[in-house]
């Protein structure tokens, strides 16, 4: 195998499996664990499954409840915020597939969501079930499995419409055949959303109140963030093969103690409040300014991860637009960062990145 | 058994439910509740519509308001509840806890009350003024809700029953009662050697049953586990604190306590046939052991008794809750009320008034949403393997249904309806509060006397009496009760003289009991309400308001508060102007600290901040702007460098001086400022007499329009020409550049030149005319022809002159 990267299915087989194996309570149809292991798939159990995501147990509770009872799941939160991965990963856990897939885009057709034709067979033999070409989401409802849904609010208003009848009335009616698609039971949606976005592809009402939602927040404490970063960061390097560099993991508490300061805009010790910049700092973009650091001392750098070589990418990803977040970012500078009498060289670097 | 003990959680729905039931089954004679024994007069307010709950008892050392404690009443309290079954049906009612005076007497020896330490502490950490006067009681009550409360993930709140329980009465019924219970003085005296026994003991007897049962909610365990199984509740809540208690250390405090009660108890059932006694379920197996009479007589000796009052205060279920600074208090009465309030369907019901709460704020919300949200509630109970939904579930499925996980929202529900608004109400006769006590204590000692006539009063600042006097209106004003109002006319410039016009009004009195929420002096409470206002305060200039009355009022506790509400408001703003405008009177108050002598520790550390602010901030205001906007800027900018200049901070300076110097150089500023600029950085020496000549020239050459370099050459004079006439540097300057400028290029620069002096004084214009014509002319004889002075001209006002004086007069007698 050389994919670059496996489904959740797929690398956490194991683990999978073993939850299975040791699973007695009752499941629900067409799932494949119950609700309680799926969580602790999710969460963790401190030994054998790994915690594939860290925050709140309540969240990924309604999450998994609100699968249950037949409702369509929406997560939203700012980019970065593991939305699409715990999307992956209940697919992966509730179905053992995570591959029935819709990226949502400003030009997703319709028939991407509900079906298209194989042209050449409907000319060729008319409108028949063999020339119908199922979209992810209608394979979904006839095996009874869980569809994901990316980036909702990209999706054009009108073609988001087409989910209100799959939602509500869970099936798909197919008029040129005169017949209709019947989700089995198991078939769900969970969708996922942008929460920068709001407003540019606005859910209708008729079709939010379908979804419960679940907001994913930024992680709550620096030490779970800076064990997110660490992890991910290593696991990233191994599949993409850069040369070694020791993880400083003062660099990366740096890194995210930045980050955490200034989108709550307010320091970790809560004495100063802060401005925010337009960015959303997610804990994605601090694990891809180290992983980018990194590569730097790796190529270019002594090997070592200093702080100018994450000081470039620190500015780059907080300065998103040039005049009010240049401010913020100096105001933080020079009120903050100044002050700190060990991270001088950060201070350095920073004012010249 | 000669009396029935009903064991109740504090603030239980559940218990207050079943010991209503219980006291229909079979009417007591008379009703013994855990509560302070003073307050035995107040019950019959329970009869008076006017008192409404929540409501709390309202005790306090009559010599010193400040140690007082509450005992909080909600309609959902079993005392309550009990109380008013009594009161309607003429069943005598006695509270039988050991007595406040005792607690407030019996070790509260003076020296550690005195610094008040509740005062302080709350002051600080309690967002609710109102709080505050709990604290001064609580603070010592405070300790011990603390460690309980954090073991309790949701119970919180009922910790604090909990701890009532434990309490007593008293303190149980409020989460503040703790403070209350202990408190108050046993806090103080206590505090010290009763700490460790009480942080083993479980603070939440029900609540620890009902988590030991897998249950977040002491109260849904109550209902699922008592109240549906029919009615021996109280004996197996006894049985169960039986075991409990064998197992737990014991308080000492409670061990006073319960003796008391015992005594009383004694003495009741001489004349009393079938007693019913309500108290904390922790204190029933104490009550039910057989102990001997002077082993408790032992206990109780030697105690001494302070004199306290009480009354009625109305309360609020936002103060019942913790959130709102209390340590012990119930997290969500709202959530309480509902479940004592309504018969069934308890979650549709909520999840009801929840859409009634989203929709009144213009959220639509369907009732397919409440049901959405009753089967998500449903699944999440199922999931996590409860019988019933309880709060947590409730409150999850309504943010992740109803409220599209909008936090906003979320909390809008947390506020109106877990919490709740509700407020109590007492009747008006009641008797008056201690904030009205110690106001007339206070007027006294500052010999002031309320007067409904209006009168004015001068005051001298550097007189003690004065000074008091001063301060005590101020803060009066500041809770609300206008009494004096400065007189804004006829400030001189001193700073030690202030005007006031007093008239007393009636209706103060109503803001007085307003008032008393907020605490029990005025100090405090004007304290509490300044750190509430700064806390809600919007904008910069609100709270810059809020530190002059700090200053004003003597407010030193709330002073931090409002210095840290200060940089936050001062970060968050992103209006550079408000940030300069904020600075100079901050500066003033640093360096002449003043006639009150108050403390400005702490007010340095924001300034320098603001600064801070103001140099990353500026560079990026200054550009592209309109005459008026420059205008402004020009004297925001004038303002903090004067305030700098005050502050004698050398690195500040330095920052200052930086970033003007790098503004000054830019192409894009406005005239004006590049001027002003120019010359600030040349009055601090950060340039040379060469350098400012050169950018002298710069703006009056061909290449720059003539408004602007009309603009930069008001913004380099501006300040009055006063100065051009007593600075020979600045002068000497300006002649110089003057006398560069080449001959063809001088009239254009003309214009520009007369703008600007035309808005000086005639008399300044003079002066400098003379100052620039004196030395250069040399000859002190020739200074009329330096001046311009042409006696062809002069000559015409002879004849009118003459016709005026009538007599003949020369040009030289003129002269």
């Amino acid at each position: 195998m050389t994919a670059l990267r496996p489904h959740a299915e797929d690398q956490y087989a194991e683990e999978l499996a073993l939850l299975a194996d040791a699973d007695d309570r009752p499941r629900p149809p067409g799932w494949r664990l119950s609700p309680q292991a799926v969580v602790t798939y999710l969460l963790g159990d401190g030994a054998k499954i790994t915690p594939k995501y860290v925050g709140p147990r309540r969240l990924m509770e309604v999450a998994v409840s609100t699968l249950v009872t037949d409702r369509a799941l929406l997560l939203l939160g700012v980019p970065g915020t593991a939305k699409t991965w715990v999307s992956e990963h209940l697919a992966a856990a509730i179905s053992g597939d995570s591959t029935l897939l819709v990226q949502g885009t400003a030009g997703t057709a319709e028939e991407a969501i509900r079906y298209g034709w194989n042209y050449a067979r409907l000319l060729a033999e008319g409108p028949s079930e063999a020339a119908l070409v199922a979209s992810p989401i209608m394979r979904a409802m006839q095996t009874g499995t869980i569809a994901r849904l990316e980036e909702l609010t990209r999706v054009p208003s009108d073609v988001q419409d087409a989910l209100i009848t799959i939602l509500s009335e869970k099936t798909l009616p197919v008029p040129e055949l005169n017949t209709e698609v019947q989700a089995q039971r198991g078939f769900n949606l969970i969708a996922t959303a942008n929460d920068r976005d709001r407003g540019v592809n606005e859910l209708s009402s008729a079709l939010r109140r379908r979804f419960n939602t679940v907001v994913l927040p930024v992680p709550a404490s620096a030490d779970d963030e800076v064990e997110i970063v660490a992890r991910r960061v290593a696991q990233l390097g191994k599949s993409l093969d850069l040369p070694e560099v020791p993880a400083a993991l003062d660099e990366i508490r740096r890194v995210v103690t930045v980050f955490r300061e200034l989108r709550s805009g307010l320091t970790e010790d809560g004495r100063t409040k802060l401005k925010s910049p337009t960015g959303t700092l997610s804990t994605a973009e601090a694990i891809s300014v180290i992983t980018n650091g990194m590569a730097l001392a790796a190529h270019f750098g002594d090997g070592r991860l200093h702080p100018a070589d994450v000081a470039a990418g620190i500015v780059g990803a907080v300065v998103k637009d040039p005049v009010s977040d240049g401010v913020v970012w100096r105001e933080y500078l020079e009120t903050v960062v100044r002050e700190r009498s060990d991270w001088r060289d950060f201070y350095r670097a920073a004012r010249d990145a | 058994m000669p009396e029935r003990l009903y064991g109740i959680r504090h603030h239980g729905p559940g218990s207050a439910r079943a010991v209503v039931q219980e006291l229909e089954r079979q009417p007591p004679d008379v009703l013994l509740i855990e509560g302070p024994p003073e307050a035995d007069a107040l019950v019959r307010w329970v009869a008076d519509a006017g008192l409404e709950p929540p409501v709390a008892l309202l005790g306090y050392a009559s010599d010193d308001p400040r140690r007082a404690a509450f005992w909080p009443f909600a309609v959902f309290s079993p005392e309550w509840q009990a109380i008013r079954w009594a009161v309607e049906r003429g069943v005598p009612v006695r509270f039988f806890d050991l007595p406040f005076a005792y607690r407030l007497a019996g070790d509260a020896p003076v020296a550690r009350l005195a610094p008040d330490t509740p005062d302080t502490p709350d002051t600080p950490d309690t967002p609710d003024t109102p709080d505050t006067p709990v604290a001064p009681a609580g603070p010592v009550a405070q300790p011990l809700p603390s460690p309980g409360a954090p073991a309790e993930s949701l119970d919180g709140p009922d910790a604090d029953e909990a701890d009532a329980e434990s309490l007593g009465p008293s303190d149980a019924d409020v989460g503040a009662g703790q403070p209350g219970g202990h408190d108050a003085d046993p806090a103080d005296a206590d505090q010290g050697e009763a700490e460790p026994a009480r942080a083993v003991r479980p603070v939440d007897p029900i609540g620890e049953l009902a988590a030991a049962a897998g249950y977040d909610d002491p109260e849904r365990w109550w209902e699922d586990v008592v109240e549906h199984r029919g009615m021996p509740a109280f004996e197996a809540i006894a049985e169960a604190m039986t075991a409990i208690r064998e197992a737990s250390p014991e308080d000492p405090d409670d061990l006073v306590r319960e003796a008391y009660m015992r005594s009383v108890l004694r003495e009741v059932r001489k004349t009393y046939e079938d007693i019913a006694v309500v108290c904390g379920a922790w204190h029933v197996p104490a009550l039910a052991r057989k102990v001997a009479v002077k082993d408790d007589n032992a206990l109780l000796k030697g105690r001494r008794k302070a004199k306290v009052d009480f009354t009625w205060v109305p309360w609020t279920y936002g103060r019942l809750a913790s959130w709102s600074g209390y340590g012990a208090g119930v997290s969500s009465p709202g959530w309480y009320h509902h479940l004592f309030t309504s018969a069934d369907e308890v979650v549709p019901r909520w999840l009801v008034d929840a859409a009634g709460v989203l929709r009144a704020e213009g959220v639509p919300t369907s009732s397919a949403h409440i049901i959405e949200a009753a089967r998500l509630a449903e699944a999440l109970a199922t999931l996590r393997g409860r019988p019933l939904a309880g709060l947590a579930e409730v409150t999850e499925a309504a943010e992740s249904v109803m409220c599209d996980g909008e936090p906003l929202r979320v909390e809008l529900i947390t506020r109106k309806l877990v919490v709740g608004e509700r407020l109590g109400g007492v009747p008006d006769d009641m008797p008056s509060v201690p904030l009205a006590k110690d106001l007339a204590a206070q007027q006294r000692s500052a010999r002031l006397k309320p007067e409904a006539l209006e009168r004015a009063l001068d005051l001298d600042l550097r007189k003690e009496t004065d000074l008091k006097r001063s301060r005590l209106l101020h803060r009066l004003r500041t809770i609300g009760v206008p009494w004096g109002e400065p007189a804004a006319t006829r400030r001189g410039t001193g700073t030690f003289r202030e005007e006031w016009r007093l008239r007393w009004q009636p209706e103060f009195a109503v803001s007085l009991v307003e008032g008393s929420m907020y605490g029990t002096t005025v100090a405090a409470a004007a304290t509490a309400k300044v750190v509430r206002a700064a806390d809600k305060a919007e904008t910069l200039a609100d709270v810059t308001a809020l530190v002059e009355t700090c200053l004003l009022a003597d407010l030193a506790e709330a002073y931090p508060r409002v210095l840290a509400s200060l940089d936050t408001r001062a970060a968050l703003d992103a209006d550079v102007n408000h940030l300069m405008a904020a600075i100079p009177a901050l500066a003033r108050t640093l360096r002449y600290g003043d006639v009150r002598r108050t403390d400005v520790a702490g007010l340095a550390t924001v300034t320098t901040s603001l600064l801070g602010r103001v140099c990353a901030a500026l560079p990026s205001a200054v550009g592209s702007l309109s005459d008026e906007a420059a205008k402004m800027l020009r004297d925001r900018i004038d303002g903090v460098h004067s305030a700098v200049g005050l502050l004698e901070d050398d690195d500040l300076r330095e920052r200052w001086l930086s970033t003007l110097a790098s503004l000054a150089g830019r192409a894009d500023l406005h005239g004006l400022l590049a001027g002003r600029l120019t010359r600030l950085l040349l009055d601090a020496g950060r340039l040379d007499g060469a350098e400012v000549r050169r950018r002298m020239r710069l703006p009056l050459t061909v290449g720059t329009a003539p408004a602007h370099a009309a603009a930069w050459v008001e913004g380099f004079l501006s300040g009055g020409g006063l100065l051009l006439v007593h600075d020979d540097a600045l002068l000497a300057l300006l002649d110089d550049w003057l006398a560069d400028i080449a001959a063809d290029a001088f009239d254009d620069v003309l214009p520009l030149l007369r703008r600007t002096f035309g808005a000086f004084e005639t008399g300044e214009r003079r002066a400098i005319g003379e100052r620039v014509a004196g030395p250069r002319a040399g000859d002190p004889g020739a200074t009329a022809g330096g001046l311009g002075f042409d006696p062809g001209r002069a000559d015409l006002v002879l004849p009118t002159l003459r016709a005026l004086l009538g007599h003949d007069v020369t040009a030289g007698e003129a002269l």
